[in-house]
């Protein structure tokens, strides 16, 4: 009975594997269609606070052939350009042709790269700043309205953060395996929802592409995001099961491990770089959301909706952890792991759990960082941060890692009132040297000779 | 498929630059983590400071190209010195931890746009190594036959030098590791509670090692710049360290001549399998691309899948390297 579960998992994430490959596959029968990639170009003025529609900006639109067509936005803002045939379309802005002083938000953003599916049209997003694009740095000045706004992003961050970090202080408890690969984790979630999203099923059975969605056609992001959680717990137990249950059964050491999981995450990065290919990319749905005034601050709807279904999720992981014997048990293991084999607890099953739960929760993670954009090595490019967030609640401790990542995020935003937001990331550095300096066992961690 | 042409450059590789400056980092990482136990995954960190070192003190300082070589070592002993005194009183993974992130906060900071008139932001730094070829004995543009062996007169110039650096830091590792400081040192490694309990200052060995082993790693990035003759902040990313580690690892962790035979066995593996796949017959190439969407485009990213694999499996079923013994280095816990 209890070996049942398992088998269930290892067929799911076999099917996955076997699939991955498939995902290009089914995307490569080119058929006739009629399709039209739009986007409006636009930036918010900075006293008016209004938009503003920009004109004559030149975008080119290429594929693997070469380019498809060139067009300049009208005085609505909006360019277009018809395509004939489903498949991966590059997107270029030609930023010489931006009026002056205004700027893309990020470099990163172009050129873009986006797929055309089932002949629908689909809308690319280069959002634009007034000023020096890049970053909204010091030069902001310090206002009520940008503390508050910085705070909530702060609180954003957070939040998506804390997801991730969860499963890697609960692996680190259990463990003791400082998981290096756990960024992939969430890039993993990211990537299977945006093929899920695309795709539909097909995504992970080829042979399913002729059918409807949702089995050979794109599904709506939130069915995609469920199934990318699940992959990601997939993921997870493969990981434990195949690999580092045998390593710990062997009695390879934590050093070793440690050094295994560094080449796990260079391998799975690269494969997924190879699968997916480099450029930034976005959700079919939701792309282009206009920004709500709430007060003070301005959200999109998806982030709003986003950062409560991750609250909920967080109080969710918390009840699990406090209330439910599993969860009791994971809290004892990660706390003294001979003591809670010795009171009959099933220490490998408790273990897989976490990895379970631990891949899932880093997928929902990226899924919700996906939002903004979809990279092959976004995960990696946070790790510093959730690693900060983790040795700044206490290695091993799942409240503890809660606390740190929205720590973490508010610092992060918030220091982009005194410096360039290109270089915010280096203040988690800056948090990780000074906890270790005078907290070593950070926050909620107990103060024990780790030396 | 030209074979002839395919071993000789599987040969001229094992003699190359990248092995030369891989395995001169790889010399650094084993004085640190070989001899002294340190996971130190930063290593990039070093080579960055000491190419920054080096070619901000010529381009903004003004300063000579020869003494200019000093401020790369420099950078390198206070980057070491910043790193190592916090976290080497804590358990291992820490220092694994906050390497890794400044690695990665260094080349943040490079690139940031206010260092433009410094360190030249994301463009980076060129222009700076004439010197060091004005006083080379080889035509710059010549290229150089030696049996199978061809090398282009400035590279030539720079694998001199490099090798002859590379040979006698090793043999200064060598003699270092046979004196009392270095049976001291691996004295921490295998027992730090021991070491102290015979009063030995556990930490400064261990800060000691951090150190020498970031300079060692400061000169092999000098010696990549100065080789590519620009710097560019984006070539110091992560993998590199990844890839130090798997060179080190592959010779086994501990032994003298471990990091070039490791990166001897890096290099020309990737050598051969990408001139390999490059030059597959029509047929078999076009397969490939229809199959598993394998083209000139994507082949060195299998490069580091295949990197990341290794790593992997030796570190699980290999982790003394290959040609390593289990009881000198184990990638024990320590």
């Amino acid at each position: 009975m209890l070996e049942a579960p398992g088998r269930i998992w290892a067929i799911m994430a076999v099917a996955l594997a076997v699939a991955v490959p498939l995902f290009f596959g089914s995307s490569a029968h080119a058929q006739e269609v009629d399709a039209e990639i739009f986007g409006v170009l636009r930036y918010e003025d900075a006293e008016t606070e209004e938009d503003v529609l920009v004109a004559d900006v030149e975008v080119e639109i290429s594929n693997e052939s070469g380019v498809v067509g060139t067009t300049t936005s009208d005085e609505d803002g909006r360019f277009a350009v018809s395509v004939t045939s489903d498949g991966e379309y590059t997107v270029t802005l030609d930023e010489d042709t931006l009026p002056e002083g205004v700027n893309l938000r990020s470099a990163d953003n172009n050129p873009l790269e986006t797929s055309v599916n089932d002949g629908k049209d689909r809308r690319v997003l280069f959002p634009l700043v007034e000023g020096e694009g890049g970053s909204t740095s010091g030069s902001g000045g310090v206002s009520l309205r940008r503390i508050s706004q910085l705070t909530v992003e702060g609180f954003k961050l957070g939040l998506y953060l804390a997801m991730a970090a969860i499963g890697l202080s609960l692996i680190f408890g259990t463990t003791g395996l400082t998981n290096f690969a756990h960024a992939e984790l969430i890039t993993f979630g990211m990537l299977t929802t945006y093929m899920f999203n695309f795709y539909g099923l097909a995504a992970i059975i080829g042979f399913l592409a002729p059918l409807p969605p949702p089995f050979g056609g794109g599904v709506n992001l939130l069915f995609a995001a469920l199934l990318g959680m699940l992959s990601g717990c997939a993921l997870g137990y493969l990981l434990n099961r195949f690999i580092f249950k045998g390593a710990r059964k062997a009695g390879v050491s934590l050093i070793a491990q440690l050094v295994m999981t560094i080449g796990l995450s260079i391998l799975l990065r690269y494969s997924m770089l190879y699968l997916f290919r480099g450029g930034p990319r976005t959700f079919g749905d939701f792309a282009a959301q206009r920004a709500l005034k709430l007060g003070p601050v301005e959200l999109t709807p998806k982030d709003l909706v986003a950062m409560a279904l991750s609250v909920v999720i967080l109080l969710g992981v918390g009840s699990y952890l406090q209330l439910t014997r599993m969860g009791k048990a994971m809290r004892a293991v990660a706390d003294n792991r001979e003591l809670a084999e010795s009171t009959g607890i099933d220490v490998e099953r408790v273990i897989m759990l976490v990895w379970v739960t631990g891949g899932g929760l880093a997928a929902l993670s990226g899924v919700f960082f996906g939002l903004d954009q979809v990279k092959w090595d976004f995960g990696f490019r946070i790790l510093l941060l959730v690693f900060a967030a983790v040795t700044l609640g206490g290695l091993g401790t799942a409240y503890g890692a809660l606390i740190g990542s929205l720590i973490v995020g508010l610092a992060i935003n918030l220091s982009t009132l005194l410096i360039d937001a290109e270089v915010k990331n280096m203040v988690a550095f800056f948090f990780l040297a000074i906890i270790l300096l005078f907290r070593p066992h950070g926050i909620l961690g107990r103060p024990e000779r780790v030396g | 498929m030209d074979w002839g042409f395919i071993l000789e450059r599987t040969f001229s590789t094992m003699f190359g630059v990248e092995v030369m400056v891989f395995a001169l980092a790889a010399v650094g990482l084993n004085v640190q983590f070989g001899y002294a136990g340190l996971l130190n995954f930063g290593q990039v960190g070093f080579m960055a400071v000491g190419a920054y070192g080096l070619g901000t003190a010529i381009s903004w300082l003004g300063i000579n190209f020869w003494f200019a070589i000093l401020f790369g070592v420099a950078y390198s002993v206070i980057l070491g010195l910043i790193l190592g005194l916090p976290t080497l009183r804590l358990r291992a993974d820490y220092l694994a931890i906050v390497t890794i992130a400044a690695s990665e906060a260094i080349r943040l900071f490079v690139r940031w746009r206010r260092m433009k008139d410094i360190t030249g932001a994301s463009e980076g730094i060129g222009e700076f190594a004439d010197p060091f070829y004005d006083v080379s004995p080889f035509g710059v543009g010549v290229r150089y036959e030696f049996g199978p062996f061809s090398y282009l007169g400035r590279d030539l110039w720079v694998l001199v030098v490099g090798w002859t650096i590379l040979i006698l830091t090793v043999l200064f590792v060598r003699r270092l590791m046979s004196s009392p400081w270095g049976r001291a040192v691996k004295a921490v490694r295998e027992d730090e509670d021991a070491a102290r309990a015979l009063g030995k200052n556990a930490y400064m060995f261990k800060l000691q090692a951090l150190v020498l082993g970031g300079v060692i790693g400061g000169m092999a990035g000098m010696l990549q710049v100065i080789q590519k003759g620009s710097i560019q902040p984006d070539t110091f990313n992560p993998v590199i360290t990844f890839t130090i580690w798997a060179i080190l690892i592959l010779g086994g962790a501990g032994r003298t001549w471990s990091p070039i035979v490791g990166a001897m066995i890096y290099w020309s593996a990737i050598s051969f399998l990408e001139n390999v796949l490059r030059q597959l017959p029509d047929g078999a190439s076009s397969n490939l691309e229809d199959t598993i969407g394998l083209s000139d485009f994507n082949i060195s990213q299998v490069r580091f899948i295949l990197v990341g694999l290794g790593l992997l499996l030796l570190a699980r079923y290999r982790p003394q390297g290959i040609f390593g013994s289990r009881e000198e280095m184990a990638l024990d816990d320590r």
